[in-house]
């Protein structure tokens, strides 16, 4: 993969380190340059100080405390939703196992990347999918993300930078009963195919989308992407990047996607969750994966995933369940339209107060997706938005059932006939 | 209306023609289009062979009366072979000044002028940009000119209809259609059928125009201004069933036609654009032959979406224009590299960059040939007549899966658009269409069964192709270098080039489906045209005058370009002079001259417009010395 004798930006050997703009030293994390002034925190109006439980009038209770908790086993997953294998049935003797989804091809990624577990946690999940490995088909488009086919021992294409989506669309839709997934990085998907990925998005196929998002053009060696944040310094930005990053929830969020997710390469459990609930969702998966590059980019979100500070700035955010972090000593709490840091052990405030989340609200996944460069804010990880709709490929087949019962089988010497024809000797 | 025509109607002589040529012309708004497919099918009822040209402009609405929102339709039509839409025009019906402007140099000196006079206001004039009133003396002295008053005469006769002005307006179109089909002896009724048809819910608007239609027949029958009445007997058409067929139409059909005999099923992925977009239309029409079509959000997509579902063992197939086969190009390489079936039709237009949408031209040939990055050679056919496309598109799926690469198939707007006499095939003639799909592992390699993607057929040079959900044959393709038979990505140097020459020689391969060269004309002689694509009529018409003269004149026309047939360089040997007509700025001469090294001799036309017959034949004159 990418040549190990480039200069990076962030000189290993310090790990885990934050990425530029969160120095240690700062304790707490400060904005890339170029981002702070805008964030600087706004006075809060008396009463509304932060920490500080306002007094609300009579019925006028934060929206999070009115939305009903998901009742017990009401797991929100839509109609038509695969069901996970039962537990026991996957594995044992005879049955497949991860090495089976390995191919026999060398792993060429640079030693350390993220990409590597990622990979592995997809093979531990195929096992437990119940679906024939000859039905699988792994679908990428350009770069370090773009080889991931290569190592899976199932069907795959490895196609042109930016369309995997559009591929993967043709191939869906033809072949209804495969079961397809698209791995892409934030370039891929957010720059070059972008166009791409919101259509796919709108049009629903039932596919999974894996965004290798490391903020960074890995294969071609360290160009800032459509997600790296601004000031970002690298090869083509000596003196830092002027362009405004992508959320790629939001991204999601606004192409009306059904299924909104993301989660990290270095927490396999979550990871593993989260693309089962991808998979078993009836519609596009879109998985967002953090996902370290440690020769251009490392350590871009060591913040959200690495032990000292994982905790402090990452949630994760479940079904049903108040948005707590912190090992339970901070929520978020709904202040208005924005979002608010709370402090759960202070007093004035308990887990009551928090946001409980409901992947099944566009207004809440769309407040919670946009939490992105706040300060006071941590990262959200965890399933953001799930809802149910008709995919394009089950329309389609409906359609062309419906036309057909309607005029019957094609017959080709009646087409070629049709409209006026006459006869000559 | 019925009423009979009164004793006196003026008694008219009657001329039998061999052909003729009609021109339609007027606002983009006057319903010129539609007028002339109708006269097109009142032709084809009379049996006779014919040829079309519709012309319309790029914009949907252009401002009325002026020059560039003038759309016309050309017909020519005869008892004897009809191989062009006509070199000069012997009837132009112009609605307004405009349209009289734009085409009277296309009508022979002597031919009819027919214009509707209610529109030649000063108004009209300014918007057309005559400075003098173009209905003067010479105009008279030059052709035989009729002023109808064509909205003044709808009007009237539309007094009881209750209809407002504007659609009384609409129908005068259907005036001028009653009063040409009158003109040259056509039947009337297949225009009221379809009229019944198109207005079946608007019974007022039916009867309104099919009235008006009525009115133009009888005005030409009653009116002392018309004293000629032309005939035109049935052509000598081989035994048969025909339909009149449009090149778009006949694509549609022949893609239909590859996926039903060979049972695999179409998807059809496109982004609109003209002149292809009526592929789209069409194919969306027949999903109860499986037809899978897929709107795509562009012309990347559209190839992607059909590559996918080509890798899933369909029949991936992506129609577009010119610009959209420079989108494509990238995604065609990955087709060549992953040696999946996959036809991209290419219905050329003027270029470049957006050139002449509505125009046509043959000037995408180098970029169907050489347009993609790296060695990346990929069989081109063309199809040379509108009813041909249905026989190249066929020939397109069959090549394209049976040598498991990609086809670019050529057409342009004139096939597109134009029309003539389809000889409808029998579904049991078509070729064979066998496909088969790998279903066993194909080596055994320290013991063990397994599957190659990149063994390949001897003849053909093919590679199994293997649809995913079949056990067993799981494998990866991809756009990065294959090493030969594992298909595992390599980056040998001696592999790539090994590659690289497999490639070309599997295109090379093709050579063994395509039939001998045919010799229109002359099989030695002085002149040899060389042709491809659609000015194959053109071509032959000017064979055919040429051979009239004494000149000693064949033509060949290439339907792969491609590889090129194997037997031409025998061909050329037989010839003095080697001619290669083409409406581009010379570009088989190119291929020609670098294959053959000979001295081909470009002719060239690059006005959007097709080659007339004379054009050619004055080059042969000039070549020959003979003027
Ligand atoms: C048409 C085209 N343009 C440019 C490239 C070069 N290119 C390859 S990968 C890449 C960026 C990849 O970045 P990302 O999608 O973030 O993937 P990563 O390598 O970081 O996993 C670029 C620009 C290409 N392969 N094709
Ligand atoms: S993403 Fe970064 S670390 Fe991973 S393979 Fe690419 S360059 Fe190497
Ligand atoms: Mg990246």
């Amino acid at each position: 993969m990418a040549d190990n004798n480039q200069d990076n930006n962030n000189p290993k050997g310090k790990k885990p380190t934050l990425p530029p703009g969160y120095a240690p030293k700062a304790k707490k994390p400060t904005l890339p340059p170029g981002m702070e002034a805008k964030s600087k925190k706004p006075t809060l109006p008396p009463g509304m100080e932060k920490g500080k439980k306002p007094t609300l009038p009579p019925g006028m209770q934060p929206a999070g405390k009115r939305k009903p908790a998901m009742p017990p086993g009401m797991k929100a997953g839509p109609k038509g939703a695969k069901p996970a294998m039962p537990p026991g049935l996957a594995g044992g003797d005879g049955a497949p196992s991860r090495k089976d989804f390995a191919s026999d091809q060398d792993v060429r990624w640079c030693p350390g990347c993220g990409d590597y577990s990622i990979l592995a946690g997809v093979q531990r999940l195929m096992p437990e999918l119940d679906i024939p490995k000859e039905n699988l088909v792994f679908i990428s488009g350009i770069g370090c993300s773009g080889r991931f086919p290569y190592y899976m021992n199932t069907y795959g294409m490895h196609t042109i930078h930016g369309r995997a989506p559009s591929f993967a669309t043709g191939l869906k839709a033809s072949r209804p009963e495969l079961d397809v997934w698209i791995v892409t990085g934030d370039g891929d998907s957010l720059s070059i195919g972008g166009n791409h990925l919101i259509h796919i998005l709108r049009r629903n196929l039932n596919v999974q989308i894996l965004l290798f998002n490391n903020q960074i053009y890995g294969l071609t060696k360290g160009q800032y992407s459509p997600t790296s944040e601004r000031g970002k310094v690298t090869k083509s930005t000596p003196f830092g990047s002027i362009d405004h990053p992508f959320n790629p929830i939001a991204v999601a969020l606004g192409a009306d996607a059904t299924f909104v997710a993301r989660t990290m390469d270095r927490d396999p459990k979550h990871m593993k969750a989260v693309l089962k609930e991808a998979h078993g969702h009836a519609g596009t998966g879109f998985v967002e994966i953090y996902q370290n590059c440690n020769i251009f980019n490392d350590g871009a979100f060591f913040e959200f995933t690495e032990r000292a500070t994982k905790s402090d700035r990452a949630v994760f955010i479940k079904n049903g369940q108040p948005m707590v972090y912190a090992g339970g000593k901070k929520g978020i709490r709904l202040n208005g339209f924005s979002l608010q840091s709370i402090d759960l052990e202070g007093g004035d405030w308990s887990k009551d107060d928090c946001i409980v989340y409901d992947e099944t609200s566009m207004e809440l996944a769309n407040i919670v997706g946009r939490m992105f460069w706040q300060p006071d804010l941590p990262r959200p990880f965890g399933v953001f938005y799930r809802t149910a709709r008709p995919t394009y490929e089950s329309l389609l087949h409906e359609q062309i059932g419906m036309v057909t019962n309607k005029q019957g089988n094609g017959d080709l010497d009646t087409l070629l006939n049709a409209g006026d024809t006459w006869t000559i000797g | 209306m019925a009423s009979s025509a009164p004793d006196t109607a003026p008694q008219k002589t009657r001329e039998r023609l061999a052909e003729a040529t009609i021109l339609f012309a007027g606002d983009s708004g006057d319903g010129m289009q539609l007028t002339g497919s109708q006269f097109t099918l009142a032709t084809a009822y009379a049996r006779n062979d014919l040829a079309t040209l519709p012309d319309f402009p790029a914009e949907i609405r252009a401002p009325a009366g002026t020059t560039y929102g003038v759309s016309g339709f050309q017909l020519h039509f005869g008892s004897v072979n009809i191989r062009t839409p006509g070199d000069e025009v012997d009837l132009l019906v112009a609605m307004n000044p405009a349209a009289l402007k734009v085409n009277i140099n296309r009508v022979r000196k002597g031919g009819s002028v027919i214009v509707n006079i209610d529109s030649f206001t000063q108004r009209d004039l300014d918007l057309a940009g005559y400075d003098a009133h173009p209905i003067d003396d010479v105009l008279r002295e030059r052709y035989q000119l009729f002023e109808v008053p064509l909205t003044k005469l709808t009007h009237e006769a539309l007094a009881d209809f209750g209809l407002d002005k504007k659609q009384m307006d609409r129908s005068k179109n259907m005036f001028a259609l009653g009063l040409a089909l009158w003109l040259y002896s056509r039947p009337i009724q297949p225009a009221i059928d379809w009229l019944g048809k198109k207005f079946a819910k608007k019974p007022d608007i039916r009867d309104a125009n099919v009235h008006v239609l009525k009115k133009g027949l009888h005005f030409g029958e009653t009116t002392e201004t018309f004293t000629t009445q032309y005939e035109v007997n049935p052509a000598q058409l081989k035994a048969g069933v025909y339909r009149t067929i449009h090149g778009a139409q006949a694509v549609a059909l022949g893609l239909v036609a590859a996926s039903h005999q060979s049972g695999i099923p179409l998807f059809y992925g496109s982004y609109p654009i003209t002149p292809a977009s009526d592929l789209l239309h069409e194919l969306s029409r027949h999903k109860h032959f499986g037809v899978m079509t897929f709107q795509a959000e562009d012309e990347i997509a559209a190839v992607g979406s059909a590559i996918g579902a080509s890798f899933g063992g369909n029949l991936g197939v992506c129609g577009t224009s010119g610009p959209g086969v420079a989108l494509k190009g990238e995604a065609m390489g990955l087709a060549l590299m992953t040696e999946l079936p996959l036809v991209v039709v290419d219905m050329q237009r003027g270029g470049p960059s957006t050139g002449l949408p509505t125009k046509t031209e043959q000037s995408d040939l180098l970029m169907a040939v050489y347009g993609r990055n790296g060695d990346s050679p990929m069989p081109v056919i063309a199809a040379s007549t509108p009813g041909d496309c249905f026989w190249a598109a066929y020939e397109a799926c069959r090549i394209a899966v049976k040598y498991m690469t990609p086809v670019l198939f050529l057409a342009d707007g004139y096939l597109g658009n134009g029309s003539e006499p389809w000889h409808i095939p029998n579904s049991a003639d078509l070729a064979p269409f066998e496909v088969t799909y790998a279903t066993k592992t194909n080596r055994v390699i320290n013991g063990e069964d397994v599957f190659l993607p990149y063994v390949r057929d001897e003849k053909t040079l093919a590679r199994p192709w293997a649809k995913p959900g079949t056990p067993g044959l799981e494998h990866r393709l991809g756009g990065l270098e294959k090493q030969a038979e594992t298909g595992n990505v390599s980056y040998d140097p001696q592999n790539h080039e090994r590659m690289t020459k497999m490639r070309a020689e599997k295109v090379q391969r093709v050579q063994q489906d395509i039939p001998p060269t045919t010799i229109y004309g002359d099989a030695e002689g002085d002149v040899l045209l060389i042709g491809w694509g659609s000015t194959r009529g053109a071509i032959e018409a000017a064979v055919d005058e040429a051979r009239s003269r004494g000149q000693r004149v064949g033509a060949i026309h290439l339907r792969w370009i491609c590889p090129f047939p194997a037997d031409l360089q025998p061909i050329f040997d037989r010839f003095e002079h080697l001619v290669v007509p083409e409406l581009n700025n010379g570009q088989l001469v190119r291929l020609l001259r670098d294959e053959f090294l000979l001295p081909f001799i470009p002719v060239n036309k690059i006005q959007g417009q097709p080659f007339r017959a004379s054009e050619l034949t004055t080059k042969i004159d000039s070549i020959l010395g003979t003027t």
